[in-house]
């Protein structure tokens, strides 16, 4: 089956590539436009390590074809901040040592981000919850809480 | 874990969308939650894929005479936020809250859920509890299958080749109905071992009418006609008693979620529960009119 063109807007900024309609959007990002911030674990829509955000709302990039991309808002992992200039998740994430081998983090990341803006969160058990689509074999999940209890207390206004 | 090749069509209106479903080895795409992970295992291998995801006839949440219109393209977190489902059905928004996982109710649609046929699903049983019928469209024109006739067996519909789901139309409950929704699953956005959906409406302590659904017990979601039945007129203290019996007509799956057993002993449990909370709300609702 041959190639067609792709164009999406990839954390802001539009972009083309080309690929098999039936390639996974998570292999796209990385083998295409050389996004490897968006880590593959599963490829079945259970482990949440490819979460990304589309037209504004995660979904899981290896339950999305390439060719559902084109003419999409994407944002992934890379949109959130760099090394030298964390996103507040990620320095939450890095102040209570929420990760370990990090291979979930980007996942983790970007339903957090969503999260906070559509959860109440109020208590650890619905932090649980709206985690709960994203594994850590790692099984750090105590300290992800953690962060993110911070990350509600900042938001709403909550002072330790 | 890579799916087969097809070709990708995307229509954006239903008369290209049911032109492009007529081809031998068509399949539609709406959220993909459980198609992309059928062909990523490479279980089904459609020869075209009809991305309908941007078909706007599909979509909307609207009031159409005595009944509530869902387009199929809906997903399940639209569903569970929106205003007027939560006036007139909240039973949608406490079921969708046991659907997967956020990114998954984010993208997964109502029409997608009821042609996958899951009978532990949510919205088949929400379909079979609340009378809903399910609107189709076909290059021959339009038809509505009650939902207790569309689902037939795990994974089979009465949907024929050539047809797409449009809306699920769901009649108004009367005034003061309570409603509610709980399941049983082994981790929090697992399957259902058993999910159970009620309505009761109360006159003081009297039940006018009541309704029970059942999901992940048996082929198909089910009403337990007879429990209803028996409940009609009766006083809501006696639900434990009318509920006792449940599953004894019943033969569960055995299965990884849940042993028959199990099952079994679940059903009388959560079909006491799901009538009791919604006999509370009704009787809430009475106080605050």
């Amino acid at each position: 089956m041959s190639e067609i063109d792709i164009t999406l807007t990839l954390n802001g900024e539009e972009v083309r590539a080309r690929a098999e309609p039936r390639m996974l959007a998570s292999d796209f990002l990385r083998d295409r436009l050389r996004c490897t911030g968006t880590h593959v674990g599963c490829e079945h829509g259970v482990c949440g390590a490819c979460t990304i955000r589309l037209d504004g709302v995660t979904a899981r990039a290896c339950l999305l074809f390439a060719a559902q991309l084109d003419g999409a808002r994407v944002d992934t992992v890379e949109g959130l901040g760099t090394v030298r200039n964390l996103h507040p998740i990620q320095e939450a994430f890095r102040r209570h040592h929420a990760l370990q081998c990090g291979f979930c983090t980007p996942g983790f990341l970007m339903t957090v981000a969503e999260i906070l803006e559509t959860h109440p969160l109020r208590t650890d058990e619905e932090i649980r919850d709206a985690l709960s689509g994203n594994l850590c074999r790692c099984t750090g999940y105590e300290h992800i809480v953690r962060a993110v209890r911070d990350l509600v207390d900042a938001r709403d206004g909550v002072t330790a | 874990m890579k799916p087969a090749a097809f070709e990708y069509v995307r229509p954006t209106t239903l008369a290209e969308a049911l032109a492009a479903l007529d081809h031998d080895d068509a399949k539609l795409l709406a959220g993909g939650q459980s198609l992309v992970p059928m062909m990523n295992f490479r279980l089904v291998q459609p020869e075209r894929i009809v991305d309908i995801n941007h078909v706007a006839e599909l979509r909307g949440i609207v009031e159409d005479g005595d009944a509530v219109r869902i387009g199929a393209l809906t997903r399940h977190a639209e569903a569970a936020r929106d205003p007027l489902l939560a006036r007139m059905l909240p039973v949608v928004a406490e079921a969708m809250a046991n659907v997967a996982h956020v990114a998954i109710r984010n993208r997964g649609t109502i029409g997608g859920s009821l042609c996958h046929a899951d009978p532990s699903a949510e919205w088949p049983l929400l379909t079979v509890l609340l009378d809903a019928s399910i609107d189709i469209a076909s290059a021959a024109g339009r038809r509505s299958e009650p939902g207790d006739g569309f689902f037939i067996a795990p994974l089979v519909t009465a949907l024929e080749d050539g047809e797409i789901v449009v809306a699920v139309r769901v009649p108004r409950p009367a005034p003061g109905t309570g409603m509610a929704f709980l399941e049983v699953a082994q981790r929090a956005g697992d399957f259902a071992a058993a999910a159970a959906g009620a309505t009761v409406r109360l006159d003081g302590d009297r039940i006018v009418e009541a309704r029970l659904a059942l999901g992940g017990v048996a082929d198909a979601p089910m009403r337990l006609a007879a429990i209803e039945a028996a409940l009609a007129g009766a006083d809501r203290r006696d639900i434990a008693d009318a509920v006792a019996d449940a599953a004894a007509d019943l033969e569960p799956n055995d299965d990884m979620h849940a042993s028959a057993d199990y099952r079994r002993r679940l059903i009388p449990v959560l079909a006491r529960r799901a009538l009791e909370r919604a006999a509370e709300r009704s009787s809430t609702l009475a106080m605050v009119k």
